[in-house]
């Protein structure tokens, strides 16, 4: 947008200077004198009674203070369990972890008992010497199985294996099936892995006993749930527990949730009154941080002649892991999220939530959208080969046209709000993504490429995320009496950009550059309130915030220079930290000036009689989200001698609404895509049938790293957000959702020749030479 | 156990220090030194993070032990900018080219592409790819990165012609 | 992830560490540190003394001598990439160590370290197999040369006494003129090889293959020959049809089962690798002409 000075600009991080430098403060970089470290002694069994644990021969250890089990820590909380997150949402009860094991382990890795002592080299010594009595029981490694009668309990202090079952419904999708020309029955397997921030899990928890305060240092998104899980945990006030979220080394999710380890430092730090630091190593991050997992899908499709879709029915099991921490918004989400940007007139889908003895599932980065684009988009697929139609002209067929924007789409979000997308031109953007890919040569280069033996194909889809969840972010905006501009927001700073992001925001109402504004995010004794990192919404929900307040400040500051200046306030503008004359830039004032000036002398009035101060707070509400989306073409290579699938060229076309910094939103695309593009082809989190986990290191799971990625080009277009005076969107996510889809889709197109079909990610090429084998045995 | 006293030499300063035999140099350097811009991202060789140049050659400080480092001259993130202020080429790009967002894995990156850069100063996309492959990053998708490293390449391929003008 | 205690010893010579390791309960050896700090740092191996031979300078060496190439215990895999000498009489080396791990491993990891840990999908072992490479083992008692093939037992376990170290590699060279390859399936650039394929080949006056040897890595729990297939292609012209056919050898191998893959896609790995390392090596021949 031209129109604005400092949005829209590719202007240079502000967080960037100190990281660049390696002058980052993660949680294990604040060293404070007198400091514990602590291990976690884990389980190693994914489900057994704890007979019993005897921690002599740790406690004796060189340079330990203490050990705990839960004994020893119950004493110290309010309550047995950890408090529900998204605690509205309605579960049965007794579904969240322990801070330690309470008699029964339910995955491996759950924490049993924590060291205390002088290193961590000491501390993890120690905790070899814990000796844990176990009487296995029967475990639960498939959620399919989970569902069956017959199924050992997952945790045998609970009826059911089943967390939930809901149904996602509209629209009469009986009549459509009984009218449909076509039916198809089909079934999909999805599977997502762990987060994986290269910083893992970290927290430094400290009790002053002068000032009667714990402050806890957490590499986490959500510092102010974790301030208020604290309190509540802790029988404490809001006084005493402060939080802050120093730099965070990404979080893609698994760091959106209060742990047990992050109750038992801080609980312990109060009890010894000394620092406590618990960093989680790799291994630990593979055991115990939240990661996503499997999802089946089996769906019926009906759809008429042409291709449109009639409806879909089916059932969605859910691998929920061993406890629900953090309500069922995954699968909830991802059972909204199966149209997309389709029309679909009827829907019924029924999903469970089954456990099993895993660690919890809860969102990482896409949140359940990317497993039911990959179910609609392979749905589409399957209706174009069907009917011997171009995958696209289906899908044009489908895409729901700008002229019925906004669209009601017969779902409700959580909150029971109804999901509206705002705006958006879904046919544009997908034949925006497929001219940049030149999907129209393509045909002639795969003909060529096979006439000399090889195997080129060209995938694409398109996938929604709605973004901007309230319901508010919090912002303040101040100039002090100094001069200097500053932000504190509720906001996370987890390497998005997001200080920048709000600096700019910021700079547009009041002039300064944004590398002159200082941005506190993350910090519970900064600000009261604050939701955090999350659902890709603080660009939105934060920035919003910043302008409202941001406005209000700069039409203050200019009533109060007014009243100092005796001009009227139409006559001034805001020009580099000064309020100044329009035209006679030497009749005017420093901010500095004006901010001393507003916080008054005592016996003397405030300028104006305005009131004092020039800040402003504001909680920028939401209620409903707004829709980002995106389209992804790849073209690709396999080798079926192989099964290798050599990635080509990646397209995307991205909308988030008005770009605030287009250098930190690509940025979030091409993370966003090399994310899911690690799952679809690199990424399993294993486990065997007795659910121990098999990839626990960085050998066994693999990232995605630089050789394996091809160019990204990203094609910014902004359909403006309608829940928000600036018009933005989320970016954190959204381009993740379509790549697992396409890049699948595009494996298929290339393999057309010998057959394959294929139903499922990860897809690694151990598996893809399988499908092509089968394809190839069985009759055409 | 027996402590071992070493001398390090760490971008350009001596340090004495006491160290027990198991100490990995990842954790001397951040925890005994206070050089924290060094990080631990997998302590098993994988990730990078840790990764330092020992006598000029890249290597995972996670996997050498604070005693092996004895004698040696090693160079971490914190070296890199002039004592003026002014950043390292690399540095600039990296800013200019949004090579970093969470600037966990970062300085690993940056001393990969240090040693990759005094090696070749005129390296393909595809050699710098491959040269970070032992760098694992989680935000950015490695895009930014790639194209931080070819234009500080460029940069200092300009300054060395003036220099030798 | 912290290591378990240990006692750390910097023996100066050879003759101090093989004295260490010989009177040592319960200590391990450390070189590159690219395989066991993982293990010590995961706790996968606890051990109550290691024995660094980092400071025996007079263990890293790389010379060409009597029509071998010595390669020192203490050698960088880092160096012999780079060394002109490697790629000049054995490209092979060079070419597999491009794709073995990544310069930071490289840069510390050494050739003797890779044949003694044995990773079944270790590139180096392969190499050194194929060239018929001969490990000198030293220990209190004294020298002895191992022939490749006799050094490698079984899975991760080799021919070496508990008191010997490898002090050196010796690789007898090929003619100048010899075509070589060494190819490899992997998942991402840099990580251990699911399979590997690595050929060298000469040929005569006429064409046909005159010696030819071939070794698979990352199928069985050791690298292997591909002795048949060697054997069919003397005297045999270096076409496609006959490397096809000698490929059909991998059917035979005994292959390993795990998480990542079942046996028979690493036997259908090693079978199109060795295709397409027999006709890479056969055409760098070629070339070289």
């Amino acid at each position: 947008m031209s129109s604005f000075k400092f949005i829209g600009q590719p202007i240079a991080r502000i967080e960037d200077d100190a990281l660049i430098k390696g002058a980052g403060r993660y949680v294990d970089d604040i060293h404070l004198p007198g400091t514990f470290e602590a291990a976690f002694v884990r389980s190693s069994f994914a489900h057994a009674k704890i007979k019993s644990i005897d921690a002599s021969a740790a406690r004796a250890a060189p340079g330990v203070h203490a050990v705990f089990t839960y004994e020893d820590i119950r004493p110290l909380l309010t309550q047995d369990r950890l408090p529900l997150e998204l605690r509205l949402d309605p579960l049965p009860p007794n579904i969240t972890p322990y801070p330690l094991a309470k008699d029964e382990v339910v995955f491996v890795g759950e924490a049993i008992a924590v060291v205390i002592a002088d290193s961590r080299y000491l501390a993890e010594d120690a905790a070899t010497l814990v000796d844990v009595d176990y009487e296995p029981l029967p475990a639960v490694s498939d959620c399919l199985k989970a569902t069956e009668p017959s199924a050992p309990r997952v945790d045998t202090r609970q009826n059911s294996n089943i967390v939930k079952e809901f149904r996602q419904s509209y629209g009469n999708v009986t009549a459509a099936f009984v009218n449909a020309p076509h039916r198809a029955a089909l079934k999909f397997k999805t599977h997502r892995g762990c987060a994986h921030p290269i910083e893992g899990r970290a927290v430094l928890a400290n009790y002053d006993s002068i000032e009667d305060r714990l402050t806890v240092w957490d590499s986490t998104q959500e510092p102010h749930d974790v301030r208020g899980f604290l309190v509540t945990l802790l029988g404490l006030n809001e006084n005493q527990v402060r939080v802050i979220a120093a730099d965070v080394g990404g979080g893609f999710g698994c760091k959106h949730l209060m742990y047990p380890e992050e109750v038992v430092i801080s609980a312990l730090s109060r009890l010894l009154r000394r620092p406590i630091k618990w960093i989680e190593d790799r291994r630990e991050h593979f055991l115990s941080a939240i990661q996503e997992r499997d999802q089946y899908w089996e769906l019926e499709v009906a759809f008429d002649g042409e291709g449109r879709l009639m409806g879909m029915r089916g059932r969605m099991i859910h691998d929920q892991g061993a406890y629900t921490p953090r309500g069922t918004n995954l699968p909830t989400n991802a059972s909204t999220a199966l149209p997309g940007p389709y029309l679909l007139p009827n829907l019924d889908l029924h999903v469970i939530v089954a456990e099993t003895n895993k660690v919890a599932t809860i969102p990482v980065r896409g949140a359940g959208y990317p497993s039911a684009n990959f179910a609609m988009e392979r749905s589409l697929d399957h209706i174009a080969r069907t009917l011997k139609l171009d995958r696209y002209e289906v899908r044009r067929r489908n895409l729901i046209p700008p002229e019925k924007m906004p669209y009601k789409t017969g779902l409700a979000a959580r909150s029971g709000s109804p999901i509206v997308y705002d705006s958006g031109d879904y046919p544009k953007m997908m034949a925006t993504v497929l001219e940049a890919i030149d999907y129209a040569g393509f045909a002639g280069r795969q003909r060529q490429a096979r006439e000399q033996g090889r195997f080129l194909g060209i995938g694409m889809g398109m996938g929604l995320k709605g973004t901007g969840r309230g319901p508010y972010e919090s912002a303040t905006v101040r100039i002090d009496r100094s001069g200097k501009v500053s932000i504190f927001t509720g906001a996370v700073a987890i390497g998005q950009g997001l200080k920048t992001a709000l600096a700019q925001i910021c700079a547009e109402q009041l002039g300064v550059r944004p590398s002159d504004i200082a941005v506190v995010a993350g910090d519970t004794g900064a600000i009261s309130l604050g939701l955090g990192a999350f659902a890709s919404r603080q660009t939105v929900m934060a920035g919003s915030a910043v302008h409202v307040a941001a406005v209000a400040v700069r039409e203050k500051t200019l009533k109060a220079a007014g009243e100092i200046l005796e001009v009227g306030a139409e006559d001034l503008e805001l020009r580099n930290g000064r309020v100044e004359v329009k035209g006679v830039p030497n009749l005017g004032l420093s901010f500095g000036e004006i901010g001393l000036a507003m916080a008054g002398v005592p016996g003397y009035k405030l300028p104006g009689d305005l009131p004092p101060g020039l800040e402003h707070s504001h909680n920028f509400p939401g209620t409903s989200l707004t829709y980002s989306g995106a389209s992804l073409a790849v073209e690709l290579e396999v080798d079926p001698e192989t099964g290798h699938v050599e990635l080509h060229k990646i397209v995307v076309v991205n909308d988030s609404g008005l770009v605030i910094n287009p250098n930190t939103v690509r940025g979030q695309v091409i993370g966003s895509v090399v994310h899911t593009l690690g799952n679809t082809l690199f990424e399993w989190m294993g486990y065997d049938d007795q659910a121990q986990p098999v990839t626990t290191t960085f050998a066994d799971y693999l990232m995605p790293t630089a050789p394996e990625i091809p160019r990204i080009e990203v094609i910014l277009l902004e359909y403006l957000g309608k829940n928000n005076p600036l018009g933005i969107k989320g970016a954190g996510e959204t381009a993740c959702i379509p790549v697992p889809g396409a890049i699948i889709s595009a494996v298929e197109n290339a393999l057309e020749p010998i057959g394959v079909q294929i139903a499922e990610f990860p897809l690694s090429p151990a598996r893809l030479y399988e499908l092509i084998c089968d394809a190839r045995e069985r009759p055409q | 156990m027996s402590m071992h006293r070493i001398t390090v030499t760490v971008n350009g300063r001596p340090h004495e220090v006491e160290v027990e035999g198991r100490m990995t140099l990842a954790d001397m350097l951040r925890h005994r030194l206070n050089l924290t811009g060094t990080h631990l991202g997998c302590e098993h060789g994988v990730c990078g993070a840790c990764t330092v140049l020992v006598e000029g050659r890249s290597a995972r400080s996670c996997l050498m032990l604070a005693v092996q480092a004895d004698g040696t001259s090693i160079e971490t993130v914190e070296g890199l900018g002039a004592p003026n202020g002014s950043l390292h080429p690399l540095q600039d790009a990296f800013i200019a080219h949004h090579g970093l967002q969470c600037g966990y894995c970062t300085p690993g990156m940056l001393m990969t592409l240090v040693e990759l850069l005094r090696e070749n100063s005129e390296p393909s996309e595809e050699m710098v790819r491959k040269a970070i492959s032992g760098n694992l990053c989680r935000c950015t998708g490695y895009q930014g990165i790639v194209d931080a490293a070819l234009t500080a390449a460029a940069a200092i391929g300009r300054q060395k012609k003036a220099d030798r003008a | 992830m912290k290591p378990a205690p240990f006692e750390y010893h910097q023996p100066r010579t050879v003759a101090e560490a093989v004295e260490l390791l010989a009177t040592l309960d319960n200590a391990k050896v450390l070189s590159g540190g690219q395989s066991l700090m993982p293990m010590l740092n995961m706790r996968f191996v606890v051990c109550d003394h290691i024995i660094d031979l980092n400071g025996i300078d007079e263990l890293a060496y790389l010379r060409e001598e009597d029509d071998e190439l010595r390669i020192g215990a203490l050698t960088r895999q880092r160096d012999i990439e780079l060394s002109p000498i490697v790629r000049k009489r054995l490209p092979v080396l060079a070419e597999a160590l491009r794709v073995t791990g990544h310069t930071q491993t490289r840069n510390r990891g050494t050739f003797a370290g890779s044949l003694c840990h044995l990773d079944p999908a270790a590139e180096q072992p392969a190499v050194a197999l194929l060239c018929d490479a001969k490990v000198v083992a030293t220990s209190r008692r004294g020298k002895r040369t191992i022939p490749m093939a006799e050094f490698l037992v079984s899975y991760m376990t080799t021919r070496l006494d508990p008191d010997e170290i490898v002090t050196e590699i010796c690789l007898p060279l090929w003619p100048k003129r010899h075509g070589a390859a060494f190819l490899e399936f992997a998942r991402r650039h840099g990580d251990f090889a699911m399979a590997s394929a690595a050929v060298m080949i000469t040929a005569d006056a006429a064409g046909m293959i005159e010696r030819c040897a071939i070794t698979i890595g990352g199928v069985g729990a050791v690298p292997i020959r591909l002795k048949p297939a060697e054997d069919s292609l003397r005297g045999k012209p270096m076409d496609d049809t006959h490397f096809a056919k000698a490929a059909e050898a991998c059917a035979d191998i005994d292959a390993m089962d795990d998480v990542h893959a079942p046996g028979s896609y690493r036997r259908q790995l090693a079978r199109v690798l060795t295709a397409r390392a027999l006709r890479q090596a056969a055409d760098h021949l070629m070339n070289r002409s």
